[in-house]
């Protein structure tokens, strides 16, 4: 039988009316390129939701961006119904909610918010490549909210396949039997259907209060531009019902519910929506910030009075200062993060001058990969030209008469005398084969990091944990580790708290003039290198002026390192002759329009390159991670 | 290979000229170029409109072979004629460049200056100047072309050292274009240049003050010295990369540059541009000040440059091509452009601030008069000349010309 063909079941529960002994509630945990999309893909087809004409590669995922890195960004539920072909109940229809987590390190947040919104997950892995840091962490989170995990390798097709071993590795992790892991080929189909069976057998239908005060929780909430905010639930106790007017807890703002239904996955209207059921609601707002993911929605009238655990406000972690190249831009690039944040609650951002760069946005972001993807968004969607600031983290200043300084611009760190510096930072998980140990805890302990703990995963493969600086994964770890672990490491990271460093900023000078956006803090041991690093690169790209330009390191005013640009001497051609007047007076015309693109640093033009080629250089982990 | 062509407008079949460009014609002075595009090999540094014979064959060449090229130069001189009209101004100047103008039997040369004399007429006292190249000339030439009128040679001789000379391809032996001085003085030419090339790769500042003196002392009354220009495209371009010779630093072309006008001053010459210093004011070349001057000049030859009245053209490149239009009965004209009046202001602040005349201050708009004046406390420009409402570079502001211009042209 071709693995592909839907079969489609009948007496299909409607929503608001389904008994929740028939609901299983599920995602999809695995790593970015392990097949998540395509696996969600064959599930639509399978369940004969999406007919196999309409059926394009992953559906489920919207933007341009995520179908061409093959990312998911954003998640979206999927209500399936489904009669299991074998098993205890063969036949019996029952509705299958899929929730699709975000797969990424910044979104640890909404990952454990669509987790609480589940019962079960599935546990996706790549059966050429075995797990990797991020899936291991959204696995210890699911197993933390005590969901039944089900283990599968997908990919059995390809001829790297290495089945065996990684799901005996599978089996370590979960402490299950190596023959309980499933094996599909989400490409072909094959194993889809037993999966969805598995599900159905093994995932515990949901438990909820019927009779009680509605409470749904908000696990995601996406903008649209025609139907404003769409915010998807999972309800715990009691209904919800249409044309109800609900309140938010957090906030205790009221909405009218203009529409409730299920998405499968194009939205249908239900009359509401019952204990256990997933599906979304569209209230008339307009911003996502009036609908936060992790909230719990009740009734306005009636209500509940104890929200559901676990909400959190989302935090910004990482900031840089974003400019238009162009300076006239400023008011299209502000306008473009007015537009993005109507979809993204954690982007917050407020005006910053920089002398060098002008009229810019100091951007707070979740971490490297949400930066990197709100940059691409502006310069790809809106057409910007942009100057992104070196990333940095948000720092705590305490003074010694007691006052306290937020900073999250390194050139506005205070002056004067500091009592104690306060800085993020993270538990990291770094996943790799063994034979990297030694490479990667030299590059921990490089960062200054602190071992928590090692773990064979298997013969070959280790799993450490280190307590690092959030700044030092900031600035190009990623890419380190790459480096050192020929691309085999794999990363995960999340908050834990902050910590004292005795940490000084470094300001740059060139010809005596402070450059804003180069200053940057560091830890005092690595001030001088930083320093001497960054003036020599300098050296390389400021062009010879007129007169000698020192570049130079200060931590205040105390110099730390110095390069001069010398003086340009010679800037003539020596022949104008009759054939060369022409072409003379094009070169001059191109070279006006080369000086137009400077800045000047008090009296010294720099070319708009160096500071990107400055600047660049200091986010490549960014970009690195969103990319792999 | 030879550098492109700028871009331009279209040329009229029969090279006519707008209105403008002929009014008040009768206030500029008039020259003509005659560009000679042959050479017996390519030099390695040089990216000029001139092609060896290996170059041309097969290439349609044939038509503007050197036998016949008297001939078609003349037919262009003729066509000058028609566009000018009934323009009465004689010749000023004559300058027989290249490409190695000494390839051609000194009888051509003579050919087509008469071809000039004839359609336009010399004014008394005109200076005529062909390039030649010390080992392409000998007593007999030298004779012959002074007898046929002309009074100035520029003699290439580059360097002094044998060395220098291999890396820049000349085949000429050291102390031949001295000699040739000589035989020219002997032969009458009351005008002598010697082009000087510095910064070669491999040259010492001693192999520079040694070409130098081997210059001075063969007593020309003009010498020109260029920085070596290594030009897109050349052999010396693609030799640089692959580490075969060495790239000279800008700061050793400014030591050099301090060192030919520390030389030649010290024996009596003063440079009046850039590149460029003479005895004394008849020495000058008087041909090259109409190019920096905005004068009227017409350049005939292939792939050569005119200016009349602020419109410039340029011919076509290949001496087939420019055969083949003249054959014709067309205008070799490739392209050309008509200057507004800011472009030329443009030109004549970027021209004249490299005469030791400099260029008015009055042509200089607002933020270029500010740019003076900074370039003035920077030591740029002169204080007297600045005072009396000139714009003229000191020593430090000739190497700095290119960078003063961008900004004095604001």
């Amino acid at each position: 039988m071709d693995p592909c063909v839907p079969a489609i079941p009948t007496h299909v529960p409607e929503p608001s009316r389904t008994d929740p002994a028939l609901i299983r509630n599920f995602c999809i945990i695995a790593h970015i390129d392990h097949g998540k999309s395509t696996l969600a893909d064959r599930m639509l087809q399978l369940t004969g939701v999406v007919e196999q004409r309409q059926m394009r590669a992953q559906y489920l995922d919207r933007m341009d961006i995520e179908r061409e890195r093959g990312i998911t960004i954003k998640s979206q539920a999927v209500r399936l119904p489904w009669a299991p072909t074998e098993g205890e109940s063969q036949g019996s229809t029952h509705v299958l909610n899929m929730i699709d987590t975000p797969g990424h390190v910044d979104f640890t947040y909404e990952v454990s918010r669509s987790l609480a919104a589940c019962e079960g997950c599935i546990l996706l892995v790549d059966a050429a490549q075995g797990i990797e840091a991020q899936t291991l962490a959204n696995l210890y989170l699911a197993m933390e909210n005590d969901l039944t995990i089900i283990p599968v390798l997908n990919k059995i097709d390809l001829p790297a396949a290495q089945p065996e071993k990684f799901a005996a590795e599978l089996a370590h992790l979960i402490g299950c039997d190596p023959s309980e892991v499933l094996k599909v080929s989400a490409k072909t189909g094959e194993g889809v259907a037993e999966l969805l069976n598995r599900v159905v057998d093994t995932v515990p239908a949901p438990v909820g209060d019927a009779d009680a005060p509605p409470r749904a929780m908000i696990f995601d909430s996406v903008y649209d531009s025609y139907r404003g905010v769409v915010t998807y639930v999972r309800v715990i106790d009691g209904q919800l019902n249409k044309r109800e007017r609900i309140r938010m807890m957090s906030t205790g703002a009221a909405h009218e519910l203009l529409e409730i239904g299920v998405s499968s996955p194009e939205m249908n209207a239900s009359d509401g929506l019952c204990v256990g059921e997933v599906g979304y609601l569209i209230t008339g707002v307009k911003d996502v910030r009036q609908s936060k993911v992790g909230d719990t929605i009740t009734a306005f009238t009636k209500g509940a009075t104890e929200p559901l655990g676990g909400y959190k406000d989302p935090k910004p972690m990482v900031f840089s200062g974003l400019y238009p190249l162009d300076g006239s831009d400023y008011p299209e690039l502000r306008d473009a993060l007015d537009k993005l944040q109507l979809n993204d609650a954690a982007l917050v951002y407020e005006p910053e001058t920089s002398a060098v760069l002008g009229f810019g946005l100091r951007v707070g972001f979740l971490g490297l990969l949400h930066l990197d993807v709100i940059r691409e968004r502006l310069e790809r969607e809106f057409g910007l030209d942009l100057i992104a600031t070196a990333p940095n983290v948000i720092y705590r200043v305490i003074m010694e008469d007691g006052a306290e300084h937020t900073v999250t611009n390194p050139s506005e760190f205070p002056t004067g005398k500091i009592a104690e510096v306060y800085e993020p930072v993270v538990r990291a998980t770094v996943l790799a084969p063994s034979e990297f140990i030694g490479a990667i805890m030299e590059l921990c302990q490089a960062r200054r990091g602190t071992l928590l703990g090692l773990d064979y995963l298997s013969e070959d493969r280790v799993e450490l944990r280190y307590t690092l600086p959030l700044a030092e994964i900031v600035f190009d770890f990623f890419d380190q580790l790459k480096s050192k672990t020929r691309g085999y490491a794999s990363l995960d990271y999340e908050p834990t708290g902050e910590q004292t460093a005795s940490l000084v900023k470094v300001d740059i000078l060139l010809h005596g003039d402070k450059v804003d956006a180069f200053s940057a803090i560091t830890h005092k041991d690595k001030a001088y290198s930083y320093g001497v690093r960054l003036v020599a690169k300098l050296r390389e790209l400021i062009p010879r002026q007129n007169f000698e330009v020192p570049i130079q390191a200060a931590i205040g005013s105390r110099v730390i390192a110095r390069e001069t640009v010398r003086a340009i001497r010679k800037d003539v051609l020596a022949k104008c002759y009759g054939g060369d007047i022409s072409r003379k007076r094009k070169l001059l015309e191109k070279q006006k329009e080369g000086k137009k693109r400077m800045k000047m640093v008090g009296s010294v033009e720099v070319p708009q390159e160096a500071f990107i080629a400055v600047l660049s250089s200091d986010s490549d982990g960014g970009d690195a991670k969103a990319k792999k | 290979m030879p550098s492109a062509l700028p871009d331009g407008e279209p040329m009229p079949d029969d090279g006519a000229l707008p209105q403008h460009a002929l009014e008040g014609a009768g206030v500029r002075l008039l020259g003509l170029y005659l560009h000679v595009p042959y050479c017996a090999t390519r030099c390695g540094y040089c990216d000029f409109n001139t092609y060896t014979p290996s170059e041309l064959r097969g290439s349609g060449g044939a038509l503007a072979s050197r036998d016949n090229y008297a001939a078609m130069v003349a037919d262009e001189v003729r066509l000058a004629r028609k566009v000018l009209g009934d323009d009465p101004r004689p010749v000023e100047t004559v300058f027989v460049g290249g490409g190695t103008p000494t390839l051609l039997d000194a009888a051509d040369l003579v050919r087509m200056l008469a071809a000039i004399r004839d359609e336009f007429g010399l004014a008394p006292g005109a200076e005529v100047t062909t390039e030649a190249n010390p080992e392409s000339v000998d007593e007999r030439y030298l004779a012959t072309l002074r007898e046929g009128g002309f009074n100035r040679v520029s003699l290439g001789m580059q360097s002094a050292r044998q060395h220098v000379l291999k890396v820049l391809d000349r085949t000429h032996t050291p102390g031949r274009p001295e000699r040739c001085v000589e035989m020219a003085r002997a032969a009458g030419f009351e005008h002598v240049n010697l082009d000087l090339i510095y910064g070669t790769p491999g040259e010492s500042d001693a192999d520079w003050r040694a070409s130098l003196d081997a210059a001075l002392g063969a007593g020309p009354d003009h010498v020109s010295a260029y920085a070596l220009i290594v030009e897109e495209g050349t052999q010396l371009a693609r030799r640089i990369p692959r580490g075969e010779v060495p790239m000279t630093d800008d700061d050793v072309y400014a030591d050099r540059y301090l060192i030919a006008e520390e030389t030649l001053t010290a024996a009596g010459f003063a440079w009046y541009e850039v590149s460029n210093w003479a005895t004394t004011e008849a020495g000058r070349s008087r041909h090259n000040e109409l190019y920096w001057r905005g004068a009227d000049w017409w350049g005939a030859g292939p792939g050569a440059h005119s200016h009349v009245g602020g419109v410039r053209w340029w011919n076509v490149k290949h001496p087939g091509a420019y055969a083949q239009a003249l054959t014709e009965g067309r205008s070799p004209g490739a392209g050309r452009e008509v200057l507004s009046a800011e472009d030329r202001r443009v030109e004549r602040v970027l021209l004249e601030l490299r005469l030791a005349d400099g260029c008015p201050l009055d042509i200089l708009a607002p933020a270029g008069a500010r740019a003076a004046e900074r370039a003035l406390s920077d030591g740029l420009l002169q204080p007297d000349m600045y005072e009396r409402g000139r714009a003229v570079l000191t020593l430090r502001g000739r190497l700095l010309a290119d960078a003063v211009v961008r900004d004095l042209v604001d």
